[in-house]
């Protein structure tokens, strides 16, 4: 290697600079374009950074499109409680809206599988709220190095009616030129974070002194094993078997979703400093954390191809 | 201490754009694999998947690492063992670079995957197999990043293993691969012996080609840095405006800097116009910049209150600037199209050019000729399928500032976008814009089509009957024209037969014939509106898009769209010209509602029946026309 290879030399910041310009570029071309745009908010570590950004893309203006949160009504308790202070602190226009069909048919994932779950409370109430809300565009904060079918997603990611998404139909993105206009019926998602990893992300909210919900931070928590993964009790909705009893465990979550599905790891990282450190250390991907993605090596493929985020 | 060029290089391109381009069978996944693999830019669970899992075929022992399994992604493509689309992945270079790398299919039919994945990047690294030589797609990727901007092209001479890593074989290759790539305007063309499966070159220097004394494919990722030629920063300032923003006593325009850099004071002429102020602030949230470079998403505030939207581009004055390097606005460009709809392009049809945030209707107005993407000649050409890669006249609707595409690929690229399915039919190239745009700048004459019409005292009109064959236009329109002719008004009857006689007779019935009968007529139409006439045309014109193409022309009260709805059985019956039987008989192949269909108006302006009374549907047109019997 050529001394100059073998330095580092290039500055994290460097590339943190250049992957927030372009997700501010992103964001302000469909901000422009599109008539109703919404932000799709999950209030996980990459919501946080999202909606960092749009903020910084629209200063010193405010946002110009609502947050749109799609409730489970499975979510971790302190993941209401940070989004419903994110709104109030920051003056946001928060939608937030549930499948009230399905709470009233029970559906959870202890009834009605992990499947059936996600596609009722996820899939089919993102499709009602956006319908409901008649938004041409969403924006998500999907990232192509989460999963392998994510490495060919588009920045600007076209729906048939229906939010189904067809890969063959996907448009040729050059430059950075989008083509914006939509045929009736469809709808676009919008990817600002496409090129960003989970150590971008993590590096760039201890640059920026982003606020994200506390439970990505290792503290005992009461915890119980199902086939080889931590789950967290987090209220009394969930059905203990036989002989299981909850134990305090130090764990954090590397994704946050409804809490019977996403699975903890054992961790002693209760700061910034502390996670990156840990985070260096073990590679698996985040997406390992979460049960859904279990299901075959192309599943996040077929639930995408359904109209799921 | 002073930095070094090397390190300078690195600091301004924290991010480097990598097109790897070749077919599956060149090993292409499995580099890049080994890529991703070596330098720990992949999640320990895929390392664990791409050790366990294997594709049919496959000849590598289940334990070790498949580096081909590390990039596959859709399902479709485990399937069939090819990749259909462009990936893009993310690679942690030492020196703390970060390269994307665009993985593009190699196959002809995705020629336009390629240049989608060529028209962002940097650097192309194009894989040949040593064991078979240079191929038509070796050419032809060469031709496509060359075309799209990549000006620094790594040849990666694979499968080096296969030939027992012999210096004479390599040679042989480099030797034709690089006068290949001469004809081609690259800054910079490096060959390298390589085994992607055995690893031989691809981090670390081969043990085995001790002979090479080059970089490897690792080193040279992480030394690139651009050619002085191709520098964007040394390009004066270009700020395309995406977004207005607004605040209490604020109005500010967000944009990116794709060319030059930008300082409060500085000088900025609104889209190359005569229209100058100056720049006020730089403002990002985290506070005000003394200066905004290349790539840099900030927001400006100008000194006076100019009317700056979006889709507007400000750029530096002219002044000492070389002439090539001032956009000036034309309506009218010599390009390069990459052809990617499913539909043909049509000869004359309207589409929107779409450049940044301006979008604008334009017109194909010359096709010069097809590229041969292998031998790089140009070939005639009457249309563009998908993949084709042509060399085209376009006209737009109004003047626009585009530069030439070698100068900066964010204002000299463009989309052109159909302008019913929405689909992108095509990527732009600007060469340059054509000089008699600038000359020919319309004369205003004392008499004008309003002192015309008003000493006819009438109102100057383009009605447009659309409809089957045989449906009853040309009867409706001369039975209109006579009705008007009595009540003392100037008319025209433009009639398809008679044009295909005459003006259009060089055209025949293809789908891009029919939108170039459709033009011609439209703007004949417009001259004799001009004139002031009521001008009736009578034209099967079948398809939307050509219809909307000639609505386009006219401002909205000038232009009556009118259906003549004949049931297609009673048309059939009816035949007056004997057409429907010789399709019937399959001697008419492109006859509408037989081979070719017809697109009814979603909204005409007026609907009429060709199969009732004939007085009462000139009655409807009187109505809609606003005279009275």
């Amino acid at each position: 290697m050529t001394s100059a290879a073998a330095e580092t030399v290039v500055a994290p910041d460097a590339v943190l600079d250049a992957l927030e310009a372009e997700a501010i570029h992103i964001f302000r071309e469909a901000a422009g374009a599109f008539r109703r745009p919404v932000m799709l908010y999950s209030i996980g570590k990459d919501s946080s950074v999202l909606l960092h950004l749009a903020r910084k893309a629209f200063a010193p203006g405010k946002v110009p499109f609502p947050l749109l949160h799609v409730d489970t009504t499975w979510k971790f308790r302190e993941m209401i409680e940070f989004r419903d202070r994110t709104a109030r602190e920051l003056g946001l226009d928060l939608v937030v809206y549930t499948n009230q069909e399905g709470v009233d048919e029970g559906v959870s994932p202890f009834t009605h599988g992990t499947h059936e779950h996600t596609r009722i409370m996820k899939t089919v109430a993102l499709r009602q709220a956006l319908d409901r809300g008649g938004y041409d565009a969403a924006f998500g904060g999907a990232r192509r190095d989460e999963e392998r079918s994510r490495a060919k997603e588009r920045v600007f990611s076209l729906r048939e009616p229906g939010h189904r998404w067809e890969p063959r139909k996907q448009r040729p993105e050059f430059w950075r030129t989008a083509n914006t206009s939509l045929a009736e019926g469809q709808t676009m998602r919008v990817f600002p974070m496409s090129n960003w990893t989970e150590l971008d992300i993590w590096r760039y909210i201890q640059r920026e002194s982003i606020d994200v919900v506390p439970l990505y931070f290792a503290k005992p928590r009461p915890v119980v094993e199902r086939g080889g993964q931590l789950i967290m009790v987090d209220d009394d909705r969930f059905p203990l078997r036989e002989g299981e009893q909850p134990q305090a465990r130090s764990v954090r979550f590397r994704t946050l979703g409804c809490y019977p599905l996403t699975a903890a790891v054992e961790s002693e990282a209760d700061t910034l400093d502390d996670l990156l450190a840990e985070m260096l250390v073990d590679r698996r991907s985040e997406r390992a954390g979460r049960l859904i993605d279990g299901e075959g090596g192309g599943s996040m493929e077929s639930k995408k191809a359904e109209g799921y985020f | 201490m002073a930095l070094t060029d090397a390190t300078e290089a690195l600091l301004d391109h924290p991010i480097v754009r990598v097109v790897a381009c070749g077919s599956v069978d060149d090993g292409k996944s499995t580099l890049i694999g080994r890529l991703l693999a070596e330098t720990d830019s992949v999640p320990d669970d895929i390392l664990e998947y791409a050790r366990s899992t294997r594709r049919s075929g496959s000849t590598i022992p289940k334990g070790e690492v498949d580096f081909s399994m590390l990039t596959d992604g859709l399902e479709a493509e485990h399937a069939q063992g090819i990749t259909i689309d462009v990936a893009y992945r993310h690679l942690y270079l030492p020196s703390g670079r970060r390269a994307i790398i665009a993985d593009a299919p190699g196959h002809e039919q995705y020629t336009r995957n390629m240049a989608v994945a060529a028209s962002t990047a940097d650097i192309a690294i194009l894989l040949v197999d040593a064991s078979r030589g240079i191929r038509a797609q070796t050419h032809r990727h060469l031709t496509v990043c060359a075309l799209m901007g990549v000006r620094t092209v790594i040849i990666a001479i694979n499968k080096m293993d296969a030939v027992d890593f012999k210096h004479v074989a390599f040679e042989d290759f480099a030797g034709q691969i690089r006068s290949a790539a001469a004809r081609f305007d690259l800054d910079e063309v490096s060959v390298i012996p390589v085994s992607a499966l055995t690893g031989d070159n691809v981090i670390e220097p081969s043990e085995a080609m001790r002979w090479y004394h080059g970089p490897t494919v690792l080193q040279a990722l992480t030394t690139w840095r651009p050619a002085a030629a191709a520098d964007l920063r040394t390009v004066p300032f270009r700020f395309p405006v995406q977004y207005v923003v607004r605040a209490d006593n604020f109005r500010g325009y967000a944009g990116t800097v794709v060319a030059g850099e930008v300082r409060p004071g500085d000088k900025v002429v609104v889209n190359a116009g005569s229209i100058s102020t100056t720049v006020e602030r730089v403002i990002t949230m985290g506070g005000d910049l003394d200066v905004a470079r290349v790539d840099q998403a900030v927001v400006l505030t100008l000194e006076t209150e100019t009317d700056v939207t979006r889709g507007d581009l400000l750029v530096a004055p002219a002044e000492g600037m070389g002439v090539d390097q001032f956009p000036r606005p034309a309506t009218a460009f010599a390009a390069d199209l990459v052809w990617t709809g499913e539909e043909e392009l049509r000869h004359g049809r309207s589409y929107l050019l779409v450049s940044g945030s301006l979008e604008v209707p334009a017109v194909v107005t010359a096709i010069r000729g097809r590229r041969d993407v292998v031998s790089g000649e140009e070939m005639a050409a009457r249309t563009f399928k998908m993949n084709d890669i042509g060399h085209v006249e376009i006209a737009t609707d109004t003047p626009v500032p585009l530069d030439p595409y070698e100068l900066c690929r964010d204002t000299g690229g463009f989309l052109l976008v159909e302008r019913v399915s929405r689909d992108t039919v095509a990527a732009g190239l600007v060469r340059h814009a054509l000089r008699r745009a600038h000359n020919v700048v319309p004369h205003a004459f004392t008499v004008d089509r309003n002192a015309r019409a008003v000493l006819k005292n009438q109102r100057p009109r383009v009605l447009w009957l659309t409809g089957l064959p045989g449906a009853g236009k040309s009867t409706i329109a001369d039975a209109l024209e006579a009705a008007l002719l009595g009540l003392g008004m100037h008319t025209y009857v433009l009639d398809g037969d008679g044009v295909r006689t005459g003006l259009n007779k060089d055209l025949g019935f293809t789908p891009e014939d029919r939108a170039e009968n459709v033009r011609r007529v439209a703007e004949t139409a417009k001259l004799m509106m001009d004139a002031g006439l009521v001008v009736i045309v009578s034209l099967v014109s079948p398809f939307r898009g050509d219809r909307r193409a000639a609505k386009g022309l006219f401002s909205q009260d000038e232009f009556l769209e009118v259906y003549v709805d004949t049931p297609a059985d009673v048309v059939v019956r009816r035949d007056p010209k004997g057409l429907y039987a010789k399709a019937k008989a399959g001697t008419l192949p492109n006859m509408t509602g037989v081979g070719q269909g017809y697109e009814p108006p979603e909204n005409p302006d007026v609907t009429v029946t060709g199969a009732g009374d004939i007085d009462a549907a000139v009655d409807r047109l009187l109505a809609a026309l606003e005279v009275e019997r």
